[in-house]
């Protein structure tokens, strides 16, 4: 899987934990860039990510998350 | 919706949350709460999977939130968030993170009890507060196994053992349960075990998250915390409609004969199926009643349920649908033979083709009954049946189902329905709301839904209050006749206000339908106003999606129809004086 196929269905995790079906991310999106993203969401993003691409994020690596880029980044290491 | 039967599908519960909180919210009939979660933990995810599960049940609950750890302060001193709320179910929701004080090595014996009843008190003081304060269901987590044994097998049983600490601790809560009304526990130690306790206890999402549990078994909390809820509201099944071939036993009866259906000691499959109809018989001894909805001829049926190795006999079910007809059409006619709404059944079938077309056709619960093996947990991890009031009566469902079945028969052979009534030989007791029946009582009061004239639900404690309160005028009826003692069947309320009685609460239930035992209780109330020296009735009627059937209830008693507004809310009024008895065949 490419980046981009990674972060397509990324967005597609977005758009349901937002409940908005035109939300649009990029590699550069960070938790200021929309509205609700708090530490809370940022725990149910990570648990839909870590059941869509069947893998668990380590304690390290969810404490290293900038953006939606560095998301890609750790989802491209395990898949 | 499929994702709330076990196995749970908690990614698409995860993933589609807000959706189906969105599609189940605009579902007809919801009931609202409010619920008050205190956490010793993060409880936002608990309060947003229980949303779901509680809307998939017909319950709309607001929150209140607890601040992170704060159970223990806001219930002990208050929060005027909490206090403004006033909640109708508080859930505790705590876990062995929140013991703070564990034995040490080298304590002795009676050191430790005195730290067990330390953290002990913790708790009950904590209850205490909140039952004084709230007069609510409370709902209280046990405690879950720890992270680690420190002895390893000795953890359990020396008193030195976190382990063997939590078992004693647990043990004190369930004291208190069986001695306090209103008092739940939500058995987080089972759903640990049965989760898979190193992936529960899995520590990353508590020093990440301050999460107790591993976030995936989430959704397993909240359903055990939503069956909890939705029995107290009385919205638990309450038939377990069953398939025949395959599913009661293995191979098909038509074909395959009596002689040669799996069932009974001899062979591993008979085994299986015997296994699972002692569970169903187990069923009927919380309250929960049987049925056949099978595509068989009758005889061949009867003949497969007389088996001599089977567990299950004819007269353990209420009806017995074995025919032809499309299974949610029997389903039906079952359900208004019974006076149930469908939402009252679960069907059990292993053929996912039936499943689907009654589950289509009729909405009702239909569990994945894959696998005879699997039979029984998949039934019982459904949560369909949780027992949180267990009074006699639902020993006994069973009989009255059937008594009523025979009533019905009996019914037939009679020219005047006064001569057939009096046939029945009926006595009624009429009482207020005697401490022993309170449980009764409020137990009626969530569960009748088509005879109930105001659907004003109460707890234990709003009847307790109405009874002792001495500005009500009370009556709880109970019936028996030469069939069965039908119990207390009927509930009535009036608040007293100077010279007038407003009924707050009128109900009965379906199963005394048409015995005049409402009439009778009319003439009661009516002289019992007379005692009290009560001039005029006020009366209400407030329609819902099923107690169309006593709409003109008043108005047949002379009563008038003073008021009624667009959603169709009712009110009526009589003067004492002008009142006429009516005729009744029941004993007093």
């Amino acid at each position: 899987m490419n980046r981009e196929e990674i972060l397509s269905k990324i967005n597609e995790i977005f758009q349901d934990a937002f409940d908005d079906d035109s939300l649009e991310i990029s590699e550069s999106t960070t938790a200021n860039d929309i509205e609700g993203w708090d530490s809370l969401m940022q725990m149910n993003l990570i648990e839909m990510i870590e059941d869509e691409f069947e893998f668990q994020f380590t304690m390290d690596e969810v404490a290293a998350l900038k953006n939606v880029g560095s998301i890609v980044d750790i989802v491209a290491s395990h898949v | 919706m499929d994702c709330f039967n076990y196995p749970l599908d908690t990614k698409t519960l995860r993933r589609k949350r807000a959706k189906i909180y969105r599609e189940l919210s605009e579902k007809p009939g919801l009931i609202e709460k409010k619920v008050a979660v205190l956490g010793g933990s993060t409880t936002n995810d608990v309060v947003d999977m229980l949303s779901i599960f509680l809307l998939n049940h017909g319950i709309k609950a607001s929150f209140y939130q607890s601040e992170y750890g704060q159970y223990w302060q806001d219930a002990m001193f208050g929060s005027p968030e909490l206090d403004a709320m006033n909640p109708d179910i508080i859930y505790i929701h705590t876990s062995w993170r929140n013991i703070t004080d564990f034995p040490q090595m080298d304590m002795d014996k009676s050191t430790v009890d005195d730290l067990l009843e330390n953290q002990y008190q913790h708790f009950e003081a904590m209850w205490t507060a909140l039952e004084e304060k709230f007069h609510c269901p409370i709902i209280q987590n046990n405690f879950d196994r720890p992270n680690y044994r420190l002895m390893g097998n000795r953890d359990i049983w020396d008193y030195r053992g976190r382990s063997n600490f939590i078992s004693r601790l647990n043990q004190r809560f369930y004291d208190y349960a069986n001695n306090h009304t209103g008092f739940y526990i939500n058995d987080i130690d089972y759903l640990a075990q049965d989760y898979g306790l190193s992936q529960w206890n899995d520590a990353k999402y508590w020093h990440m998250y301050k999460c107790a549990m591993n976030m995936d078994a989430i959704p397993y909390v909240a359903q055990s915390v939503a069956s909890i809820i939705k029995s107290i509201y009385g919205r638990n099944k309450k038939v377990l409609a069953l398939d025949l071939d395959n599913t009661l036993w293995g191979g098909i009866v038509g074909d395959d004969g009596v002689e040669g259906i799996a069932i009974g000691p001899e062979v591993p499959a008979g085994q299986v199926y015997a296994e699972f109809q002692s569970y169903c018989k187990n069923l009927k001894d919380i309250g929960v009643v049987l049925a056949i909805d099978s595509k068989n001829d009758e005889a061949n049926a009867i003949a497969g349920l007389n088996h001599p190795d089977g567990i299950l006999r004819p007269d353990d079910f209420v009806s017995i649908k074995a025919n032809w007809n499309p299974k949610d059409l029997n389903l039906s006619q079952m359900a208004s033979e019974l006076t149930l709404g469908v939402d009252s059944f679960v069907f059990a079938d292993d053929n996912p083709a039936e499943r689907e077309i009654v589950h289509s056709q009729l909405g009702v619960e239909t569990p994945a009954m894959d696998g005879a093996e699997n039979y029984i947990k998949v039934l019982d991890h459904g949560g369909y049946f949780e027992v949180t009031n267990f009074s006699g009566e639902d020993m006994k469902k069973t009989q009255m189902y059937h008594a009523k079945a025979e009533a019905k028969k009996a019914q037939a052979a009679f020219a005047d329905y006064g001569q057939y009534l009096d046939s029945l030989d009926m006595t009624a007791y009429i009482t207020g709301f005697e401490p022993i029946m309170i449980q009764r009582v409020a137990q009626l009061t969530n569960k009748s839904n088509q005879f109930n004239l105001t659907t004003l639900r109460c707890s234990e404690d709003d009847i307790r209050q109405m009874q002792d309160g001495g500005k009500h005028i009370c009556m709880a009826g109970k019936l028996v006749d030469k069939f069965a003692d039908n119990g207390i069947v009927t509930v009535v309320a009036g608040e007293i206000e100077g010279s007038i009685v407003d009924i707050k609460l009128w109900l009965m239930s379906c199963r005394v339908l048409k015995r005049g035992m409402e009439d009778l209780m009319m003439n009661e109330f009516v002289s019992r106003c007379k005692e009290k020296g009560v001039g005029k009735i006020v009366a209400h009627y407030y329609p819902t999606a099923k107690n169309s059937m006593v709409k003109d209830f008043y108005g047949d008693y002379g009563f008038t129809l003073e008021n009624e507004d667009e959603a169709g809310n009712r009110t009526y009024s009589i003067n004492v004086a002008d009142y006429e008895q009516k005729p009744v065949h029941i004993n007093l």
